[in-house]
């Protein structure tokens, strides 16, 4: 059994536990609402054995000196979707309120769909402008961060539809898929919670590039395309954290500027590295 | 007309510190920042030439779209950030800090009512007893009341938390600092390269953005350079250079391996390893044997050199390529005889017996050859990167306040009321509501027990 392999159920288990998810916002139920978290749950434990596995597996090829699988864009994409999860069981356990599942787990899927179909999984050590540890706490930071943002979108994307529905029927009780969801003041306050955390993270994930890019060239700052997105990401949620206490920008614009910071987010994180030159070139 | 003035510098200061525009300059700036990652920044006139017309070339560096983060509309837009996250500050942080040091110990009617989170019992007995017993159901719960009578009522008060209210001042605080470190390490700093070449030494260095060189108080020597590879591969492993720093004659710093992500410092002065290159040409060790005799002679040679033979036929290394086609190191030497025409013959390293087979008078053979390096460093003094590092820490402190802790107060007002006492709780969190509503609940049953006791 190679961390390959198990990744592919890892794969497995996101898709069946989203299937269910969506399952349940059609048909209610709560046995598919549980086996559906029991699933992501099954899956993340997985996951998590087959991250130390691959690690593992890192000392393993010819003159490897083994290092924590972060360094390539397959094993970014690999702990990416593994962060999203741990974010999203987190706010589990503290709300329940699992129609959310619906839609956050197409992101943990679609990221190792990509990973493990299109994406060169070879272990190779280590360059010298990675050998360092600050490699391990800029990537954990940035991408536990990236991944509060992911859960902030879909939970964002929930309340626009929710308010978009409630618009339309007026007072009548929303059914049906919208019905099911939280209400739109639940879901703006998770949205806030989940950048809450996202926020903190993001600031030490740029922070702790900043430290390393002086540490290893002696400039903390140099308006590299990849640091210029992170800061761009930055921006964007400093901007909806004070457009939630403004009146005529909480809720709906709020709500926009979420998703389009976890766009940003996203071009931040793939689009730099696949369209633009620069420093963290080496990731793709 | 001071009335006019006083309300233009009013609405000025309103529009300063408004949260609108707040939004407006993150997003400005947001938006703005694309452009710089879209194109390139810094390059050569000829380079943006390829790229653009002469007319967009024109306008584009007009409107400093080359150094965009230098240039005055982009620095304008962060001076307006700053002079926003300031006003804000100013006209907000006074309240906090009254509403922290002088806490509201008897609140009005009106005041009270404001709060959400309440709860009243009426109960027989004292107010002394109660109040007492009150101190001690706040101080177990929560912590230590200040206790204050007003009019014949007795107020509680009790918080926690307090100095969670400054959580955002400290993050806007943070910004204003690492500014202030970026623009001491502009002003008081600076950024340089040199290349040494293995066993040189050097004591300036040049400066990247004049062109011009740098005298150093200090000799830096570059002992030995060398680059790495994970087994057979191309892929680079460590590149390293063993630095020896002395100054006014003393060595200060003794042969001390400086890698990537491991840099040497000395009197401010960073020393990066960046880059490297070939300095010079390489050195061929060759071995000598006339046919038929045991002795041999080794010469170290670089390109062009010549050397005499033991029976006065001279030889020079005439080539010398690290990778000949598929052979790998060759060499082309001359031999020149005292008489007669010089003849050329090729050597390999990876053959070593292909000159003997040659058959001539002498067998050459090549044992080694060694590339000079010079390593390439970067430069760079920067007084002001503590300063960044405190507003970043400062940063991460004030973020964390301010999401994650909340400032909770409680009173407890007992008054008389028609021979009993009416008790009155009410709480109040200055964020994160829910969480307080939950925590509430649970202490408004622990208070109706308390008080059901009596």
């Amino acid at each position: 059994m190679n961390s390959g392999q198990l990744f592919n159920l890892v794969t497995i288990g996101y898709f069946s536990a989203m299937v269910l998810f969506i399952g349940y916002l059609a048909t209610r139920s709560s046995v598919i609402a549980t086996l559906a978290t029991v699933l992501a749950y099954l899956g993340f434990a997985i996951q998590t054995v087959a991250i130390g596995l691959r690690w593992y597996e890192t000392y393993q090829v010819p003159g490897g000196a083994g290092y924590a699988p972060l360094s390539n864009l397959y094993e970014s994409v690999v702990f990416f979707s593994w962060t999203i999860l741990l974010i999203y069981l987190l706010i589990d356990l503290k709300y329940k309120q699992r129609s959310v599942g619906a839609f956050v787990l197409p992101f943990a899927f679609l990221a190792m769909t990509w990973a493990q179909l299109r994406l060169d999984s070879t272990i190779s050590p280590l360059v010298p402008a990675l050998q360092s540890n600050w490699l391990t706490y800029h990537v954990i930071t940035c991408f536990l961060g990236y991944a509060a943002f992911a859960v902030a979108c879909g939970v964002s994307i929930m309340y626009l539809i929710k308010i978009g529905k409630e618009n339309k029927s007026s007072d009548a009780p929303a059914g049906g898929l919208v019905g099911i969801m939280p209400s739109a003041k639940i879901l703006d306050d998770l949205n806030y919670k989940a950048i809450m955390i996202g926020f903190p993270l993001l600031s030490l994930g740029i922070i702790t590039g900043a430290a390393w890019a002086n540490y290893a060239w002696g400039t903390y700052w140099s308006w590299d395309p990849k640091e210029t997105w992170s800061l761009i990401v930055w921006f964007i949620y400093a901007a909806f954290l004070h457009a939630r206490i403004t009146r005529g920008w909480a809720g709906r614009k709020a709500a926009i500027l979420s998703i389009v910071g976890f766009a940003a987010t996203i071009f931040c994180y793939l689009g730099v590295n696949l369209l633009l030159a620069g420093l963290h070139s080496y990731g793709a | 007309m001071r009335a006019k003035q006083r309300g233009f510098l009013n609405s000025a200061w309103d529009f300063f510190c408004s949260l609108k525009l707040t939004i407006f300059s993150l997003i400005a700036l947001a938006v703005t920042s694309i452009i710089g990652t879209v194109i390139q920044q810094n390059l050569s006139r000829q380079e943006y030439l390829r790229v653009f017309s002469e007319k967009t070339y024109r306008t584009l560096d007009q409107l400093q779209f080359f150094d965009m983060y230098h240039s005055w509309w982009f620095i304008g837009l962060l001076v307006l950030f700053c002079i926003n996250l300031i006003c804000c500050s100013i006209k907000r942080f006074p309240r906090v800090w009254r509403m922290v040091h002088n806490p509201m110990l008897v609140p009005s009617e009106q005041v009270l009512k404001t709060f959400s989170n309440v709860d009243e019992q009426l109960v027989a007995g004292e107010i002394k007893g109660l109040t007492q017993r009150m101190q001690g159901f706040l101080g177990n719960q929560f912590s230590a009341p200040q206790v204050t009578e007003q009019d014949g009522s007795v107020y509680l008060y009790a918080e926690k938390s307090k100095y969670a209210r400054f959580g955002v001042y400290i993050t806007h605080l943070s910004i204003l600092i690492i500014f202030l470190g970026a623009i001491i390490g502009n002003v008081y700093g600076f950024k340089g390269f040199v290349n040494i070449p293995e066993g040189g030494e050097t004591n300036k260095i040049w400066l990247r953005n004049s062109q011009a060189s740098l005298p150093l108080d200090f000799t830096l020597r570059c002992e030995d350079f060398s680059v790495s590879f994970y087994g057979n591969s191309q892929r680079p492993k460590e590149y390293r250079s063993v630095l020896t720093v002395i100054d006014q004659g003393q060595t200060m710093i003794d042969h001390r391996p400086t890698i990537v992500n491991d840099p040497l410092s000395y009197k401010g002065l960073t020393f990066y390893q960046s880059s490297y290159g070939a300095a010079g040409d390489e050195v061929v060790s060759i071995k000598v044997k006339l046919r038929g005799e045991d002795k041999v002679d080794a010469f170290s040679l670089q390109r062009g050199q010549m050397v005499d033979l033991p029976n006065g036929d001279r030889l020079r290394l005439a080539d010398f390529t690290p990778t000949f086609r598929n052979f790998g190191p060759a060499a082309r030497i001359d031999v020149l005889p005292h008489s007669g025409e010089a003849r050329a013959v090729t050597v390999f390293k990876n053959f070593p017996d292909f000159d003997n087979e040659r058959g001539g008078a002498y067998i050459f053979t090549m044992i080694n050859f060694d590339q000079r390096y010079y390593t390439g460093l970067q430069v760079t003094k920067d007084p002001g990167v503590w300063v960044v590092w405190l507003g970043c820490a400062l940063m991460v402190i004030g973020c964390l306040v301010a999401f994650f802790m909340s400032h909770r107060r409680l009173w407890v007002v007992l008054s008389g009321q028609d021979g009993k006492v009416g008790v009155r709780l009410v709480g109040s969190a200055h964020r994160n509501q829910p969480a307080f509503e939950l925590y509430f609940d649970e202490l408004k049953n622990k208070f109706r027990e308390e008080l059901s006791d009596s």
